[in-house]
């Protein structure tokens, strides 16, 4: 019951294994009728055959049994079990292991004295017999009405649990065989009472009295459950209205007053801007984005230079406009190629920053991964770079040639500098 | 894209002037780029209308009939590709036909194949700058399609998700020669640089992207719908 797990998890209990505030709740799992011994059972801390014992002794007593186990079957809303939350108020129950999902021993043999039970109860009414007349209708309206309530219940639980059809199928026959051994039972009264020759009559006056109902309550239930599903519709907008809200304050209003406190250094609001344009695009356009950066690693290439660039980006201030083509999973070697990238990134940014944004383009086609990095600032000459300045020789060109894939700098003094990696995936056969 | 110099250069003076309509259904961003471009004298670029909606959009274009429409692709009233379709007629008119470029903030595929399948002749985002938007109405206004490195990105990945193509479709498929142009675009690589990349004119580049334009506007349906779907877009 959700009820009871906010409860426990509120509590102020310190000690975590004590089940806080019992509550009583029928027992969804592992429950023989309608639960509520089990329940019982778990809410006393006594073992469930006792208190099934209790039920079958008060039964004995002109059906004492029977009527309390009906009220309490009406009046105490069912839990769940042990079903989805794990600390569940049945555990204390000695035989309460948490997933019944075949009907153990001790519930067959509580099945079978409950029938023997009933056996023994039919057969010792039997004094008057006008009073046993009544006994078969009863009991068969009984057993019908416990088929449907216990249907109500399954209908409910199956709220909290997916039903998969052909279960469904099982439920709709039990419903309709409650509904047929009510019927039954009805029609014994009747055919008891004597009035089997005026049953016709009745039926039709049942029928037509029923016709009457339907037609005065039925505009009403219908009113009703339109008006149910309509605010249920509104309650549904208004929880995505509100974590739409949350997520704009937690985000996008975070940012902007963060950047009316900086509103002097214009470097600082290009990069909360940038930052949060790209959060909120992810949140939007990108269908499970959180919109957070998650912390565990990339696994596809199209994410790992997205993150890379945009990590870039914010250390450095300066903007990255990534276009990628293709996807594909990475291994190894792209790993080694994406911090290749990456270093030509932070280059980029580093030293072509001013020159406007750095165009990253990765393209994945057939067995070649392709990526470019590329700025406009005043270029370079790399023979010219002093051979002690190891950025680009080792961390890209080497890094590259080492996992078996090509590097190529291009540079124009005053035109930019462009970095062209390229590798070979390994698909399924691992060449070194 | 890195055509600064030249709109400045060339598009200078009277002599050199487009009329256009924006299409935003946010008043600060029309309001903005209007204080952008819109200072006739410098840019050349005259804004005759503005509109916020669809209905507002086609009524204002069929009124003005201006050469160049800025079209945001999220619109109240059915979006760019609705005011594209209703306007289908001027697009193809002999005289005077009316150009769109779309200018979105939208960074989902679909939505920017969408309104170039509808017939605009390029995409820039809203975070361009003034004067490399000027530029792009200004190539629009000649009839060049104006593909930014993110559009070119989306075609690239559009026709190339398209493999093992049936005979009848080879139409739509491009030519090694335009891929690598759409490559170079994506890249960031200005027109110019295209040319002297691949040692081909200008002018060959630019008719090479209005190859790109065309079939990705006669492509087949089937084809954009299969690998929209397989990215889930649709």
């Amino acid at each position: 019951m959700p009820a009871a797990t906010t409860r426990a998890a509120s509590s102020l209990n310190p000690d975590p294994e004590e089940p806080p505030q019992r509550k009583l709740y029928r027992s969804a799992d592992g429950r023989l009728l309608g639960g509520v011994a089990r329940g019982l059972a778990g809410h006393l801390g006594l073992p469930v055959a006792w208190v099934r014992f209790v039920f079958l002794g008060l039964f004995f007593a002109d059906g004492l049994g029977a009527l309390l186990y009906a009220v309490f079957w009406i009046v105490v809303p069912l839990g769940v079990g042990g079903v989805d939350s794990p600390r569940s108020v049945f555990e204390t129950a000695p035989d309460g292991r948490r997933r019944l999902r075949k009907p153990d021993r001790g519930q067959v043999f509580a099945l079978v004295a409950l029938l023997i039970g009933a056996v023994i109860f039919v057969g010792n009414v039997d004094m008057g017999s006008k009073a046993d007349r009544y006994i078969w209708p009863t009991l068969l309206i009984g057993a019908g009405s416990v088929l449907v309530w216990r249907q109500a219940d399954n209908a409910r639980r199956a709220r909290w649990m997916e039903v998969g059809s052909r279960r469904r199928v099982l439920h709709l026959a039990r419903g309709l065989a409650g509904v047929a051994l009510v019927g039954l039972g009805l029609a014994g009264f009747m055919v008891v009472r004597g009035s089997a020759a005026q049953l016709g009559n009745v039926l039709t006056a049942a029928i037509a009295v029923l016709t009457g109902i339907a037609l005065l309550a039925g505009p009403y239930l219908v009113r009703m459950t339109q008006d149910l599903s309509e605010e249920r519709l509104m309650r549904i907008r208004a929880q995505e209205r509100a974590e739409v809200a949350a997520h704009v304050h937690d985000s996008v209003l975070h940012t902007l007053t963060l950047i009316q406190r900086n509103a002097e250094d214009p470097g600082e609001v290009r990069r909360l801007a940038r930052a949060q344009e790209r959060e909120l695009r992810n949140w939007l356009y990108n269908p499970e984005g959180t919109g957070k950066d998650e912390d565990d690693e990339p696994e596809t290439l199209a994410e790992a230079v997205k993150r890379a660039a945009a990590e870039v980006e914010d250390k450095h201030g300066v903007p990255l406009e990534v276009v990628v083509v293709g996807d594909c999973p990475l291994d190894e070697k792209l790993t080694a190629q994406m911090q290749a990238a990456r270093e030509a990134m932070v280059n980029a940014a580093k030293y072509g920053g001013e020159g406007g944004a750095v165009q990253v383009y990765a393209e994945v086609e057939g067995r070649t991964v392709f990526v470019s990095v590329r700025d406009r600032g005043p270029g370079f000459d790399l023979d010219s770079v002093p051979g002690d300045r190891m950025g680009v020789r080792e961390s890209i060109i080497g890094r590259m040639q080492r996992n078996g894939g090509t590097a190529r700098l291009r540079s124009v003094p005053g035109g930019g500098t462009e970095v062209e990696l390229e590798m070979e995936r390994t698909s399924d056969e691992r060449d070194h | 894209m890195n055509g600064t110099t030249e709109a400045t250069g060339s598009h200078e003076g009277p002599e050199r002037r487009v009329r256009v309509v924006l299409v935003d259904d946010h008043r600060m961003f029309r309001t903005g780029v209007q204080a952008e471009i819109g200072r006739t004298e410098e840019t050349g670029v005259e804004v005759i209308g503005e509109a916020a909606d669809v209905d507002q959009a086609v009524t204002v274009i069929t009124a003005t009939r201006p050469e160049v429409v800025l079209l945001d692709v999220h619109l109240p009233g059915g979006g760019g590709v609705e005011v594209l379709r209703r306007c289908a007629p001027f697009m193809g008119a002999v005289e005077n036909p009316v150009r769109f470029l779309a200018l979105s903030v939208s960074d989902a595929a679909e939505d920017v194949i969408g309104v170039i399948r509808g017939g605009a002749r390029g995409y820039v985002t809203k975070t361009i700058t003034g004067a490399d938007l000027v530029d792009s109405v200004f190539r629009v206004q000649d009839g060049d399609a104006v593909f930014s490195p993110r559009l070119a990105g989306f075609v690239l990945d559009a026709f190339a998700s398209t493999d093992a193509p049936p005979v009848d479709e080879d139409l739509d498929r491009l030519t090694q020669r335009e891929r690598e142009v759409l490559r170079l675009i994506a890249r960031g690589y200005a027109y110019k640089e295209i040319a002297k990349q691949l040692f081909i004119s200008v002018k060959t580049v630019e008719s090479h992207v209005s190859a790109v334009l065309r079939k990705l506007q006669l492509s087949n349906r089937h084809e954009l719908t299969r690998w929209a779907t397989a990215r889930r877009l649709v």
